[in-house]
């Protein structure tokens, strides 16, 4: 045990009134999936949480078929003010089942209360309430005139942040005026679902918002669904060039936040104790379950005994445990699949000389468990130091000049996130100028904002999600689509007359 | 007596040099009347991946210059081309076979493509970035950056304007580009080449293969290297499967556009730029 014992603190369940099963949530209604069932459980205990429903096509069909209805005689008819409404309501009612929804997704997906009762709902209410802003402010977006919604968006999202995962795709979407379905992960649906019932307590019109649950295949279906308009997912880079293959040469929009391998640099004249926590809070939370998670820390070559040191007896002092009780620093791996690729890259991260350290710590006998570990002789080829671990396993490499941890954080075909750790203003700004990544934290470290634009470079992914940006792939604009009628209607005239002259110029397009 | 003219010989344009195709191929490019104009070099994958090299080193040099520098360059190409109006319009005429008329208009609005395009340098990382307010002590600012190594297929209908409107706003954010010019009309882009190598665009900025799209693009679409695809004149290539390998490593595509060129926008030159967020914190006061 730590030199730190405390007392259990566990927040009560008592305020989560969970059903045995759960439907799918298809035009404002609680309806029965034809494809079956399956558990979904708390990955703390193995314990059993509730049954939900698998859709089948035929159930994603009908639930893009209620959201079309919903866009065109509904949704896409409402004036953006009262779209605007409908979003506060649903951000409100978001903060008044604060603690409910935090429980919900501390036992649904592993993650310490603290992060999600702090970070997660917080986050979710911040994202409704920053986008129900936009919803009748769109023509100041600067997108060009009249901006337009894009009709259904199909959106699949991952289980590390379920809820925060919906915030990002729902909010933007509705306010920018469509209307969606939403693919909850096959681990985590819980949350989505707890949405669906507030989606009804704010008395959203029936069809704009619908929540389909399942597995791959019903993610498949939906995103090749013909009716589907715009196609937003967040996951894997595997399963996105997937989706990106799909999606060729139809007239759906995508965007796509996938992998990433981030590099937190810790320069040697770095606030050492500011940055050891940010190292910790880069690479562990939420486990590590997270996209862009600092799991490659570049430190300069003379302070990384002194780095390591700090951070192997910072590591000792977190408590790795229930995720309900309000102490605890690292929950639950999310599933028993997830734990299996964290232990085997693990240990592929030994056989191929890393040296492994973790911790004494006791891990809970049920559920799915991984102790925190820090891989230190880590070399750039190690599969530790290229492939995305996605848990709390953090790989240690050095550097002696800034072009070389520039050169070492670019190499990789991620780029979704970096940070950097110096107390040199300058530096910040010429390293940051460098970094291939689209997000940098300069000193800190997994901040997120719904004002703030969050995505990738590279492979992984392309599109923005927050800010103005965010909204904007919810969007077309008459610009697009003016200059695609202009060149339509051109190509028109052109065909008959079959000659290869140039046509004028319209500048006038591109305000 | 008159005088025995000197034709010119067609090559590629690769890391600033013209060289001919490695493979020793060349084809025949017809005037619009169907006599000989020229045999313009045909490259081949070698040869595009040479360009992918070429664009790749000289990116870090046009992407690191300064907008205002950039904007000056690609004015500077408007410049040179105004000086050689006259051999430009004979090539369209001769390969396009419209009147001298036409064939000035579309080297006039080439000309002022440049122009336009070299004034949004400095101006659209306004115009798409910013300031976000956060919710904490930070400092938080999103800028777009070039994409990077842009390969196009560019308008197959158009000698010179065409070409222009797809490459000019690749170049802008500071992207290099491997561009494959018009098959049929390669002349004027290949004449171009010697606008840039003139006009203080570092070699390899601009890369261009003439030869065949349906041979080229593929390997383009598919090479690690190359981070963005523009298919803007491969509407007539089987351009859903490009864009299907172009998702093998996730490269920003753009799809064929219907008319002989693409019309002038903001959006040409986002479209190649990556959002990047820096966020500084704030010390406590």
């Amino acid at each position: 045990m730590s030199f730190l014992e405390y007392a259990p603190a566990p927040e009560s369940r008592a305020i989560l009134t969970l059903r045995d099963e759960y439907g799918l949530f298809i035009d404002g209604e609680f309806v029965e999936g034809t494809g079956g069932s399956f558990q979904t459980i708390s990955p703390a205990t193995e314990e059993r949480l509730a049954t939900i429903s698998v859709a089948s096509d035929a159930d994603v069909h009908r639930a893009v078929a209620a959201a079309r209805r919903a866009y065109e005689r509904v949704w896409s008819r409402m004036s953006g003010t009262d779209r605007g409404k409908y979003l506060f309501r649903i951000a409100r009612i978001i903060q008044e089942r604060a603690r409910e929804l935090a429980v919900a997704e501390s036992l649904d997906n592993g993650k310490p209360i603290k992060e999600s009762r702090d970070v997660d709902v917080p986050l979710v209410a911040a994202w409704f309430f920053y986008y129900a802003g936009w919803a009748d402010k769109l023509d100041h977006a600067g997108l060009g005139p009249n901006p337009r919604a894009l009709g259904v968006a199909g959106q699949v999202i991952p289980w590390n942040f379920p809820l925060m995962m919906l915030a990002w795709k729902i909010a933007p979407a509705l306010a920018a005026g469509n209307t969606v379905v939403l693919k909850p992960a096959e681990t985590t649906p819980l949350t989505a679902l707890l949405f669906a019932e507030i989606v009804q307590q704010a008395d959203l019109p029936a069809g704009v918002v619908n929540i389909v649950t399942g597995a791959g295949a019903t993610g498949q279906a939906l995103v090749a669904h013909p009716d589907v308009d715009k196609v937003a997912f967040t996951g894997s880079t595997a399963v996105g060039r997937e989706i990106a293959k799909k999606v060729a040469g139809t007239d759906k929009r995508l965007t796509l936040e996938l992998g990433g391998k981030a590099a937190n640099i810790v320069f040697d004249d770095a606030p050492i104790d500011q940055a050891i926590e940010g190292i910790v809070n880069g690479i562990f939370f939420n486990q590590g379950h997270v996209c862009c998670a600092g799991s490659r820390l570049l430190v300069q070559e003379n302070i990384h005994d002194e780095v390591v040191d700090r951070l192997k007896r910072r590591l000792q002092t977190l408590r790795v445990g229930d995720p309900l009780d309000k102490n605890t620093d690292i929950g639950a791996i999310n599933s028993a699949e997830q734990l299996e690729r964290i232990r085997t890259l693990s240990d592929i991260g030994e056989a191929e000389g890393a040296e492994r350290w973790s911790p004494d710590c006791v891990l809970p006998e049920n559920g799915f468990w991984f102790a925190p570990t820090i891989f230190t002789g880590v070399s750039t080829s190690n599969r530790i130091a290229r492939e995305e671990i996605f848990g709390p396993v953090l790989s240690v490499l050095t550097f002696r000049t800034p072009a070389e941890a520039i050169a070492k954080a670019n190499n990789t075909p991620y780029g979704l996130s970096a940070g950097i750790w110096t107390d040199k203003g300058s530096r910040i700004l010429a390293v940051a100028d460098k970094l291939r990544a689209g997000v940098v934290w300069a000193n800190t470290f997994n901040r997120f904002d719904p004002s703030s634009p969050f995505g990738g470079y590279k492979e992984s992914g392309y599109g923005r999600e927050g800010g103005r940006h965010g909204l904007a792939a919810y969007l077309t604009t008459s610009q697009r689509a003016g200059a695609r009628a202009a060149i339509e209607a051109r190509a028109e005239r052109a065909a008959p007359a079959k000659t290869v002259k140039a046509k004028s110029v319209k500048k006038g397009a591109a305000k | 007596m008159s005088r025995l003219a000197v034709p010119k010989t067609y090559k590629l344009y690769i890391g600033g040099k013209f060289p001919r195709s490695e493979s020793g191929r060349s084809y025949e490019v017809l005037s619009a009347t169907g006599g000989f104009l020229a045999n313009a070099a045909k490259a081949s994958r070698k040869d595009a991946r040479d360009a992918v090299v070429a664009a790749r080193a000289a990116l870090s040099g046009w992407a690191g210059a300064t907008a205002y520098n950039r904007g000056q360059v690609l004015y500077r190409i408007a410049e040179l081309l105004e000086g050689r109006r006259a051999q430009f319009v004979d090539e369209i005429m001769s390969a396009e076979g419209v009147s001298q008329a036409a064939a000035s208009r579309q080297v006039d609005e080439a000309i002022d493509l440049w122009v336009w395009y070299a004034g949004w340098a400095d101006k659209y990382v306004q115009v798409t970035g910013g300031a976000n307010p956060a919710a904490g002590p930070y400092f938080n600012l999103s800028v777009p950056e070039p994409t990077g190594v842009v390969a196009i297929v560019a308008p197959q209908g158009s000698s010179l304007l065409g070409f222009v409107s797809a490459v000019a706003p690749a170049l802008v954010a500071g992207n290099t580009v491997v561009v494959v010019a018009s098959e049929r009309l390669p002349l004027s882009a290949i004449s171009l080449s010697e606008v840039l190598a003139t006009s203080d665009v570092p070699g390899g900025v601009v890369n261009i293969l003439t030869g065949s799209p349906a041979e080229i693009a593929p390997w383009l679409a598919s090479h690690s290297d190359v981070n963005a695809l523009d298919l803007a004149g491969a509407g007539d290539l089987d351009w859903v499967d490009l864009e299907i390998t172009a998702a093998d490593t996730l490269k920003r595509v753009l799809r064929p556009e219907p008319g002989e060129l693409v019309p002038p926008s903001v959006h040409r030159i986002t479209a190649f730029t990556e959002t990047k967020t820096v966020w500084h914190t704030k010390s406590l006061i």
